[in-house]
């Protein structure tokens, strides 16, 4: 034998094996069919289970998104020491010009704004609003918040510093109130104070997440206008990517510290948190998730395997005779163990690709639910894969032994058979 | 030699009983050889041929094929020796019945690795030899009992056997059909193959050139076929219009 035959003819018995092992799924077809269930289920709910949480996790990952994965937030908090001490919050609350400086030493902060937020009942003519968050912003908060004006003006640095009674209102407060196309200029009750509206800014976007029965509309005021001592505010930066968020975070840290003279035996009297570590404590949770529900619906396909392992069985004494025959031409065991190992794989791969147009079809279900709002859902590459290596993993595992007995049998023994 | 045998035996348990069904065989083959072997029932015949054809082991003794001492191998090299140097005709054909009698014929050049373009023309090479080019895509179930041993010859010839081993080739089939089969074998015998047929039948084994006349596991004769009393038989009436010009 030539070198290049010693090369291709593992291949070609490889080959010749899987052309055998279709002819005999093709002449058993109900048997095949009936035997491979497991598998087909197996498969068929390990990617509709897979599908329906990586939609999950897409939904909730939009969510995120629209919220801004780049946000980070500052707030007055007490330190958990254990001992029981009393904050005042006199020396927890944050002053006014204590973020003057923030920028210069935060280089991984893009831009902040302090936000001052309360409710109130807001209302125009006969319209009243009532439960609607007013929020106290620096001009910047656009940026941070990725929300701009489509109508009207921003605030001006005169606005903040004379704080003056403008406001800002989102399309669906314009709505509520009954304002016109263009509210700019109109003058509008938050509480007992009047505001003249002199811009509108894009509602934002739709989040089911974070909403906790307030109402959508929304009313914004320069900072200083909303500002009180009592109130005190919080800060909203936006880090220049989600990826450096843990930087800017240890950078304000480090700031905030020095702003307010902590020594270095004395706790944070502060917060900060960052959004995308929550996104990252999400993904780690839905990827557990995700496994241990592929892992359980995995075991089903080891049960199919059984079936597997029994029809193997079945057809190697079956089969007997031919395997006499096939030994006494000349078929190493080597060659008889590969044809009813391949012939196992085949089967499991055969049901792993029914199983997963059933995991296809459980998923296009899933997606046309409205109310599950999984319309998200697929089955990812890794999810294939991981089935098509398990099916046939199952196959080559519950397949050796019938493939063992198959190859061990004694030539003359075989053809005895009856 | 092709076939050295020296001191043979096989022994069965069935339960406590110990059956021995071959009792010491000595025996010498030579190349292009056409030897019949003959015995009562029960005698060993079919032992002796699995022996010979590397399908069962023999519980003593030696074997050497080409040379080749074949009782210390291991399975798959045994494996290897039925492919390459032996062709074995069962009584009962043993085709496979799903496959055409063309892909009947290529199964052992697929386990001699062969590639494709080769086993096809090889295949149908061999199915000519035998007469049968024009049943090569029929089933088993679809040919004549001649046919079908014919098949089975064919197979048995395709991978060029230093010897062909058949145990009763003619046992399932009509006297005609026999003829037949047997004319193939003269012919086969004519351009070189060496040919060991187990018969009952003293018209059978009056083709071979030598008759081994089995007898409780031992040879009892080994005879040239003139010396043998199947010679002294009557030659049968020949069958009329048996072609036995079957192409080469
Ligand atoms: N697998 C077996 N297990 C037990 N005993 C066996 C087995 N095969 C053959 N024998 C015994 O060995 C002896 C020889 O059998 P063998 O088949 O070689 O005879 P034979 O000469 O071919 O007979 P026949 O002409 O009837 O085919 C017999 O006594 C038989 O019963
Ligand atoms: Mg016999």
């Amino acid at each position: 034998m030539n070198p290049l035959q010693l090369l291709v003819a593992p291949v070609v018995l490889i080959y010749q094996s899987v052309f055998l092992a279709l002819g005999q799924v093709w002449a058993n077809k109900v048997r095949s069919i009936l035997t491979t269930i497991g598998i087909i289920i197996g498969v068929a709910s390990v990617t509709a289970v897979i599908a329906a949480l990586t939609g999950m996790k897409q939904s909730v990952l939009t969510q995120f998104e629209s919220f801004g994965t780049n946000k980070v937030f500052i707030l007055p908090y007490p330190p958990d020491t254990g001992k029981r001490v009393v904050w005042r919050w006199a020396d927890l609350r944050f002053h006014q010009h204590d973020f003057d400086e923030m920028l210069e030493h935060c280089p991984s902060v893009a831009t902040f704004s302090r936000n001052c937020d309360y409710t109130q009942s807001i209302s125009y003519g006969t319209h009243t609003e009532s439960n609607v968050d007013i929020v106290g912003i620096d001009p910047q908060w656009h940026q941070v918040e990725n929300r701009s004006v489509i109508l009207g003006r921003p605030f001006s640095l005169i606005d903040n510093e004379h704080a003056r009674a403008v406001c800002l209102i989102n399309k669906i407060a314009q709505d509520r109130l009954g304002l016109d196309t263009d509210p700019t200029g109109e003058a509008i009750m938050v509480g007992d104070r009047r505001f003249i509206v002199v811009g509108v800014v894009e509602s934002r976007a739709e989040s089911s997440m974070f909403g906790n029965g307030r109402s959508d509309a929304e009313v914004f005021i320069p900072f200083n206008t909303a500002y009180t001592p009592d109130n005190g505010f919080v800060v909203v930066a936006a880090s220049k990517s989600p990826d450096v968020s843990d930087e800017a975070q240890a950078e304000i840290t480090f700031y905030m510290r020095h702003k307010r003279h902590l020594r270095v035996d004395q706790p944070d009297n502060f917060r900060i948190e960052v959004v995308q570590k929550f996104v990252d404590q999400f993904k780690s949770v839905a990827s557990a998730i995700t496994m241990v529900a592929g892992g359980i619906v995995g075991i089903s396909l080891l049960v199919g395997g059984v079936g597997i392992m029994n029809i193997m069985l079945v057809s190697v004494s079956e089969r007997t005779r031919e395997i006499g025959l096939r030994k006494a031409v000349g078929a190493r065991p080597s060659a008889i163990l590969l044809q009813f190992l391949i012939e196992a794989m085949v089967l499991c791969l055969l049901g792993g690709m029914a199983g997963l147009l059933g995991g296809e079809g459980i998923t296009a279900i899933l997606k046309s639910i409205p109310q599950a709002k999984l319309d998200q859902a697929s089955i990812p590459g890794w999810a294939i894969a991981l089935s098509f290596g398990f099916a046939a993993a199952v196959g080559l595992l519950f397949g050796m032994f019938p493939a063992i007995k198959a190859a061990r049998l004694d030539p003359i023994e075989a053809l005895r058979h009856e | 030699m092709v076939i050295r045998l020296r001191n043979i035996t096989k022994v069965y348990r069935v339960g406590a009983e110990r059956i021995a069904a071959l009792n010491g065989v000595n025996l010498d083959v030579d190349r292009n050889e056409y030897v019949a072997v003959m015995g009562a029932s029960g005698s060993g015949k079919s032992t002796l041929m699995n022996i010979l054809g590397c399908l069962d082991r023999p519980t003593g003794g030696t074997y050497e094929l080409d040379g080749r001492l074949t009782t210390s191998m291991g399975a798959s090299a045994l494996a290897h020796v039925r492919n390459e140097r032996i062709g074995f005709v069962f009584q009962s054909f043993e085709l496979l019945p799903r496959l055409t009698a063309l892909k009947n014929v290529e199964l052992p050049l697929i386990y001699a690795r062969a590639g494709w373009f080769s086993r096809r023309a090889r295949a149908k090479k061999a199915i000519e030899t035998v007469g049968l080019s024009d049943r090569m895509r029929h089933r088993p179930n679809q040919l004549s009992g001649g046919q079908r041993q014919r098949v089975a010859i064919a197979r048995a010839l395709v991978a060029r056997p230093a010897i062909l081993l058949a145990d009763e080739p003619t046992g399932n089939l009509d006297s005609r059909t026999s003829e037949e089969i047997l004319a193939l074998f003269n012919q086969l015998h004519r351009s070189g193959q060496t040919i060991i047929m187990v018969t009952h039948e003293p018209d059978v084994a009056r083709h071979a050139k030598r008759i081994i006349r089995m007898k409780d596991g031992r040879v009892h004769s080994d005879l040239p076929v003139e010396e043998d009393p199947v010679s002294e038989l009557p030659a049968p009436t020949p069958l009329a219009g048996i072609p036995l010009e079957v192409s080469a």
